[in-house]
């Protein structure tokens, strides 16, 4: 066993990454091993780097055990648990000085270990496993388990908490149970009996998880539609998104079966393609039902005719952007906020749409809710723009309550009795109550409320029209409409202390950014913070970045379009921006914020307040 | 013009329907199509059919797509919903409609470059899912509104209006239905009536997807000599095979027919369909036997007409999905949402 004089004492403040093939069964032990972390108490952040393939392919899983429970990427890497052979080389060049490498001994790679900077650990995995247990199958599986008791001897996580995780997990398959616990002790006391246990990076119960809960952003819009009372769902499978109806469908089988009649309170059409997905969306919303779709962005690009309908005919549709890294087909399975602009804007003509930013799976929940209560209210299509790293990973969020005073917000949808008491004919775009919100009906409710909903021009009465005076009355309308919106979204979050520089996120970026401020404040510079909620902005938004005469825009694309959404559609001086971009597909992590504010301030200290 | 409101006349003598209301109570906007367009003779057998049916005007909604045949819903049923959407996609709004409200009737109207070109792949779908709806094509061959191009209808051989000639094969939207599963295809032709009504009832009444090719000649860009989809041309090659009388529930049936040439079937809400055969060895019910007889015909230049294959022991959208009797538009929020107690028990799963 190689050592290293300058190992630190990271005691829940590390990162353990764990290099695996796809398709070999290490997601079960990745979530073994973040959960018995999070079951001590102890805050962590899981992290999925997975390739867009079934089976053979390099994947990764990242822990980042945080003890101030911070959200993003540290950048570091401290322990490598490298598995997989073809990827072994770079794995151990990505450790940190000082760090561990545990690897399978069972065959000797020495070439391929060349570093003495850090400890490398080789434990005899596929040998045990093969002495130990019949079936290929069950030894490749059950060889991710034994690295996991091995990594519970050196980081010292709770033997106890793992086994009773494995009982939960295979509570009516006790053979399985067996075998797993087998091999969870076989590698433990490997270790036990050839490491020094515990390392001096190691983990130490604490007592911050109470009342939180670990969940994928994508399983918590789920929630959001189910509580939202959404009971059609219409989608097409792609990934980042496939997630979300998944836990819908699972939701679902449990919460809406009738128990008398066995029948299903929702129906799901899994569609033929994004455009009758849609449109099957659209279909329902306009008879009345709560309907939704989730998707990325190739099927927001597909979606883009419908979309435009939706927004003149005023039409109710959520959509769930779980975005990906395009362009086009892009990296499917890895992270970027790159459908801001295309979101906004989506469909020809003037058209512009509501976007809700959530930054965490809470958020997933309460803006699919918000979601659905605005397309109703404002008549139009709303999006949820998430994306990968906060659908398909793992974050650590307060446990999500409820509170049963919510009701729907169906919007201005006229009864029965108020058809037939209507004083005149109904009209469907007439603009009643100067909120710039039309009345709307519903089918097979009462004949004095039919009208035609169409794509082509229309008047405000709801009759086709080729006119240019009434055709410009319901256009300049629907962007009164859109200024409306502004007062009902989510407003911006900010934490303003009189800084005159400032930084300004939206999404997923926000865990780096508020880590990175954290990391500027300890080194002398303070700045204000801002995240984006919602668009379109609301005059939140305008007076911070009036109020401030630096401004670091932090966003996951290359061509800055958060900021580009910005200049377009708020009187901000373009000279006062700076953009901080990631886009390499990985989640921005907070080294990349603190570097790109350093060296802009660098240039322009003089607009800086040291706090 | 669409625009322009018809006058509301009512004669007192006008006959009426169950529940008291008139062929006029069934009519929509002026049509703006070319005089003696085909489509607004299947409009006129629409409005038959629902006042035959005794449908209330509000429970019919009406979907199409873009082009001429599109236009169409606006001129029946102003007492109904209707929506024009994009072009091809009628058939997702109705699957999303149809979801969200199972009570309603729905009809889509809709034309050969509608459905066989831009809309293709929602049309197949539609019918694999067996969305509870009637599905009229007023198929013409033509691009009317673009101003006379060939769809994919259109027959090999058959000329445009300028001489030029179409050499692509024609996709043929009842064999293809055929194909995918449909369970209840029909073919007719807007000049008659007296076919085209009764589909149109047994078709609406039909617990599933039901697919009624009709031939609607394009008197514009499609009615000269060398067409195949001109009223001359159809006139002549026009094959009833088999055609349906529509029953209501509990009406007696009355007419004679010579044994083995009239076969009842009977419709999900207890009405039957009493179909005379008019070529014996045919068989309305098999389905492989179906599309060997329309490859025989079409071979020899003819167009089968009738209600070519039906269905009624299949599953509609609804019963494949299991979904509740009550429309999901109307479910109450109560029994939608697991409540806060609901909650804690799916917080467990996550701690």
């Amino acid at each position: 066993m190689h050592t290293t004089a300058n190992a630190q004492d990271r005691v829940n403040d590390f990162v353990l990454k764990l290099a695996n093939v796809n398709g070999t069964g290490s997601a079960s032990a990745n979530t073994l091993l973040m959960k018995s972390m999070f079951r001590m108490g102890i805050p962590v952040m899981g992290k999925n780097y997975f390739p867009s393939n079934i089976q053979g392919l390099p994947t990764w899983y990242e822990i980042r055990v945080t003890r101030e429970a911070y959200v993003a990427r540290s950048g570091r890497i401290d322990i490598m648990v490298a598995m997989n052979a073809e990827t072994y080389q770079r794995d151990v060049r990505e450790v940190d000085p000082g760090g561990y490498l545990i690897y399978d001994s069972s065959w000797p790679r020495p070439t391929l270990l060349k570093r003495d900077d850090i400890t490398i650990l080789g434990v005899p995995l596929a040998r045990m496993c093969n002495e130990t247990f019949k079936g290929v199958r069950a030894r490749i599986l059950l060889k991710n388990i034994m690295y996991s008791g091995v990594l519970a001897a050196l980081l010292e996580i709770d033997l106890d908490v793992m086994r009773a995780l494995l009982a939960e997990s295979y509570s009516s398959k006790k053979s399985l149970l067996d075998s797993n616990t087998q091999a969870l002790e076989i590698g433990y006391n490997y270790a036990r009996e050839h490491f020094p246990c515990p390392l001096p990076t190691r983990v130490a119960r604490m007592d911050k998880t109470a009342n939180h809960i670990l969940i994928d952003g994508n399983t918590a819009a789920a929630l959001g539609c189910l509580y939202a009372g959404a009971t059609v769902g219409a989608w097409y499978p792609i990934t980042p998104s496939t997630s979300v109806m998944d836990a819908f469908k699972s939701f679902c089988q449990k919460w809406r079966v009738d128990p008398e009649t066995g029948k299903n309170n929702y129906l799901i059409v899994q569609a033929e393609d994004e455009l009758a997905a849609i449109g099957a969306v659209i279909g329902a919303s306009w008879n009345g039902a709560r309907a939704f779709t989730p998707t990325s962005g190739p099927g927001i690009s597909l979606m883009n005719e419908f979309i435009g309908l939706a927004y003149y005919a005023e039409i109710p549709a959520v959509l769930f952007d779980i975005q990906r890294v395009g362009p086009s087909t892009g990296m499917p399975t890895r992270t970027q906020q790159g459908d801001i602009m295309l979101a906004a804007y989506a469909s020809h003509g003037d058209t512009r749409h509501v976007l809700l930013f959530p930054a965490n799976p809470e958020e997933c929940f309460h803006q699919a809710i918000d979601a659905f209560d605005l397309a109703e209210r404002l008549q139009t299509p709303v999006f949820v723009l998430s994306d990968l790293d906060i659908g398909m990973n793992d974050w650590m969020c307060p446990v999500l309550d409820w509170d049963e005073s919510y009701k729907p917000d169906r919007g201005k949808v006229l009864t029965k009795a108020q058809i037939e008491n209507l004083p005149t004919k109904f009209h469907r775009y007439l603009d009643l109550d100067e909120d710039a919100i039309p009345y709307r009906t519903l089918p097979g409710v009462h004949p004095k409320g039919a009208y035609f909903t169409r794509g082509s021009g229309h008047n405000q009465y709801g009759g086709y029209t080729e006119d240019a005076a009434e055709y410009q009355i319901v256009l300049d309308r629907l962007r009164r409409k859109f200024e409306r919106a502004k007062s009902l979204v989510p407003k911006a979050l900010i934490d303003a202390s009189g800084n005159q520089a400032a930084i300004v996120s939206v999404g997923s970026s926000d865990g780096a950014v508020r880590e990175a401020l954290d990391i500027l404040k300890s080194r002398g510079v303070t700045l204000d913070y801002m995240r984006i909620r919602a668009f379109p902005f609301g005059p939140d938004v305008e007076k911070f970045l009036a109020s401030h005469s630096l401004l670091f825009i932090v966003e996951q694309n290359r061509d800055a379009q958060l900021r580009s959404l910005l200049t377009l559609e708020t009187p901000i001086e373009k000279h006062k921006l700076r953009s901080i971009l990631h886009y390499s597909g990985l989640p921005i992590s907070s080294s990349c914020i603190v570097d790109g504010v350093l060296a802009e301030l660098g240039n322009e200290k003089r607009l800086v307040n040291s706090g | 013009m669409s625009f322009i409101t018809k006058p509301k006349i009512t004669h007192p003598g006008l006959p009426k329907n169950d529940i008291g209301l008139t062929r006029r109570d069934y009519e929509g906007g002026m049509s703006t199509l070319c005089a003696g367009c085909g489509h607004d003779s299947v409009t006129a057998a629409v409005i038959e059919a629902v006042w035959g049916l005794s449908i209330r005007p509000e429970q019919l909604a009406k979907l199409s797509g873009i082009g001429c045949s599109s236009k169409t819903t606006a001129y029946f049923d102003s007492g109904g919903h209707g929506f024009n959407g994009v072009h091809g996609r009628m058939p997702s709004i109705a699957t999303g409609a149809a979801a969200a409200n199972r009570d309603l009737y729905y009809v889509g109207i809709s034309g050969d470059g509608d459905t066989l070109s831009i809309g293709f792949g929602q049309f197949a779908h539609a019918i694999r899912r067996n969305v509870n709806m009637l599905y009229l094509i007023e198929n013409n061959g033509v691009y009317g509104l673009t101003k006379g191009q060939f769809s994919a209808s259109a027959d090999i051989g058959s000329k445009a209006k300028r001489g030029e000639e179409n050499k692509q094969p024609p996709v043929d939207p009842v064999m293809t239905a055929l194909m995918l599963g449909a369970t209840f295809v029909a073919r007719s032709f807007s000049g008659d009536k007296e076919q085209l009504v009764p589909l149109i009832k047994a078709g609406l009444r039909h617990n599933g997807f039901a697919l009624i090719d009709v031939l609607s000649p394009c008197v514009t860009f499609n009615d000269h000599e060398g067409s195949t989809k001109s009223y001359e041309f159809v006139r002549d090659h026009y094959d009833e095979v088999v055609h349906a009388d529509f029953v209501p529930p509990a009406t007696e049936i009355t007419a004679q027919y010579a044994e083995g040439h009239a076969l009842p079937v009977t419709l999900h809400d207890g009405s039957r369909i009493l179909l005379r055969k008019l070529d014996p060895s045919y068989d309305p019910t098999d389905r492989t036997r179906a599309i060997g007889y329309l490859r025989e015909k079409l071979q020899q230049g003819e167009h089968v007409t009738g209600l070519i294959y039906v269905d009624q022991s299949s599953s509609d959208f609804h019963a494949v999905n299991n979904t509740t009797a009550t429309p999901l538009n109307q479910m109450a929020y109560e029994k939608l949402t697991p409540g806060r107690k609901g909650m804690e028990k799916i917080m467990g799963r996550y701690r």
